[in-house]
């Protein structure tokens, strides 16, 4: 992709994980490691792929966005903030009594949120849902929905799996945020979904494989799936849990624990050197 | 009124899901291989553009029917009330309660009158699970004429909604001419001294026959029609509180956390009387005839009859 917009990718997506970080750390809980494996998907589809508008979060022909791994609030929050949905000082108010930012998503609360979600495996089925109603009333935006891999062991995901495949969903857009970590340890020793590009195949959907950290892999596999007719569209997006921050990549511990002041230190000084080092 | 009509309830919910259609193109019906069954079928016959099959997965069915409503549809999701309520308990919290989605769910074969399919579909718990979930209205309708009212009423109004339906075809007694249905306001069906007998759904009609015996006992009963249970007309209690001081409630569900229950939390906070539950007494159902199992699990008019007494007799 062009060079020039994807370094602007690049510097959205850095100031995300500063934004996760701040939230994490203010809120003194949540979840860092997913919501950095899967930002850098979340900065492409909100500031290069979809059709929306910060001052009118609720225009009716906006492409939706349906994070089924609902946990990861602190990305999309991040994302949003920056977007325009609403200030990114917002983002240190996460998990507090008087927030609109709620520990997962909640479309009552917050601007830009299109479905409140938390409970894994219920969001795609939504996402479908919204396709649906898209295809029905004629219009033709399209809908996106990030699932983690650990949730992909919920039996509801191959309901809708099965569903959005025999419907013909061409404009729904799932991505499997494939970090390899949940909450008990490795995915594949707590009950392995691998592999996991075969299984959506084998369920009748278009399956693109990416590293979930190249904008040019991002960008490519968006356009392919926008342009795929008769089938949804599934993006396996090979990632790092905890992406970004060097102690949190690929360690299980920080799926859901909060930095203390000395570790939120640190990551910040990681992340603004990356950031220093991307505007320079 | 004229002659006699016996209808399911099911069966008013799928016509009146029909006329709802016909004036309204936004309306969408769901369903999850249960069309045949529940009376969506009728709808699918008429708009089969708009009639969803989801297939034997009610839980994605739940949430594509919150997905579906987020994009200015009218989502009726239909499914026997143990799967409805039951199995999609879950989704129907989180992605319709939850977001306060509008979407009606349809469940039908609620209660013991399922019959000869016994336990494992006589959903006694649905009222339970329901009333427990903030912000959801629960309408339970005793008759066609009301049933058609409350799929009416419920499409008119925003946010979620639980339409319980039988499976088992029951009399009318509602004139279809002159009925008002409002959510949340109980009818009056009859006035007494004595007693008031509160009943939900088919109970309706055995609280109509119980008030009859008791006439002839010389015991004066009133008889309210709870069509809805959430939010429950708490003006009607405490009214029938008053007024008689002491109540029977009568519904087809565990006795625990339904309908009597609703009642009884509101005696207890405004006007302490005498309340008894008649209703399945925390038990699972049986295979065999509907109107035998009623019979055998004290959903009568008779067993009606033996707690009034009993109630009338607890008055201070």
């Amino acid at each position: 992709m062009d060079a020039v917009v994807k370094k602007q990718l690049k510097i959205k997506a850095c100031n995300a994980r500063i934004g996760i970080i701040e939230g994490v750390y203010n809120a003194k809980s949540g979840h860092p490691g997913g919501s950095l494996s899967c930002v850098d998907i979340l900065t492409y589809l909100y500031f290069h792929q979809m059709n929306v508008d910060p001052k009118n979060p609720q225009w009716e022909d906006r492409d939706r966005f349906v994070l089924s791994k609902g946990h990861c609030a602190p990305a999309l929050y991040a994302v949003l903030a920056l977007k325009g949905f609403f200030p990114v000082e917002d983002l240190k108010t996460l998990r507090k009594p008087d927030s609109y930012l709620q520990g997962h998503p909640s479309m009552r609360y917050t601007p830009g949120v299109d479905m409140s979600t938390g409970s894994l495996g219920q969001g795609i089925s939504v996402a479908c849902g919204m396709a649906l109603g898209g295809k029905l009333s004629g219009k033709s935006f399209r809908v996106y929905s990030i699932l983690g891999d650990g949730e992909i062991q919920e039996g509801q995901v191959w309901e809708a799996a099965m569903y959005a495949a025999a419907k013909g969903l061409d404009n729904l857009c799932a991505v499997v945020d494939l970090n390899g970590l949940q909450i008990d340890g490795k995915i594949a020793d707590v009950n392995s979904p691998y592999p996991v590009p075969e299984k959506f195949k084998a369920f009748g959907w278009n399956v693109i494989e990416i590293c979930a950290h190249s904008f040019d892999e991002i960008d490519a596999a968006f356009k392919q799936a926008s342009e795929f007719k008769g089938k949804p569209s599934v993006i396996i997006a090979n990632s790092v849990k905890g992406k970004g921050v060097s102690f949190m990549e690929n360690e299980v511990s920080w799926h859901g624990a909060a930095p203390n002041t000395e570790q939120y230190e640190q990551a910040m000084s990681e992340l603004k050197a990356q950031l220093a080092e991307l505007e320079a | 009124m004229a002659d006699t009509v016996k209808m399911a309830t099911r069966e008013a919910y799928g016509k009146a899901l029909v006329e709802l259609g016909e004036k309204n193109d936004k309306v969408v019906v769901l369903d999850a291989d249960l069309a045949a069954a529940t009376k969506t079928g009728m709808f699918k016959k008429a708009f089969p553009d708009r009639f969803i099959d989801t297939g034997i997965a009610e839980s994605n069915m739940m949430c594509v029917a919150a997905g579906l409503s987020t994009t200015g549809h009218i989502v009726f999701a239909s499914s026997f009330a143990m799967f409805a309520a039951g199995r999609a308990f879950e989704q129907v919290r989180n992605s319709i309660g939850y977001p306060h989605l509008n979407v009606k769910i349809g469940a039908t074969h609620a209660g013991i009158s399922v019959g000869e399919d016994g336990a494992s579909h006589q959903c006694c718990e649905d009222i339970a699970l329901m009333r427990s979930i903030p912000g959801m209205t629960i309408i339970n309708p005793a008759d066609d004429v009301e049933s058609r009212a409350a799929v009416m009423a419920a499409a008119e109004m925003d946010g979620p909604v639980y339409l319980r339906f039988g499976r088992l075809a029951v009399e009318r007694f509602n004139d279809p001419d002159n009925y008002e249905f409002k959510i949340g306001k109980a009818v009056k069906l009859c006035d007494g001294t004595d007693v008031t007998i509160c009943a939900t759904g088919l109970m309706v009609k055995e609280a109509l026959a119980a008030k009859e015996i008791l006439a002839s006992e010389g015991i004066s009963a009133s008889v309210l029609n709870f069509h809805t249970i959430k939010p429950i007309d708490e003006e009607a209690i405490v009214e029938a509180a008053k007024s008689t001081g002491a109540i029977v409630t009568a519904e087809e569900h565990n006795i625990i956390g339904g309908f009597g229950s609703a009642v009884t939390e509101v005696v207890c906070k405004t006007v302490p009387v005498p309340v008894i539950r008649v209703g399945v007494e925390d038990k699972f159902g049986k295979s065999g005839p509907a109107v035998e199992m009623l019979h055998i699990y004290g959903l009568d008019a008779a067993n009606i009859v033996a707690k009034a007494k009993a109630a009338i007799s607890l008055k201070k």
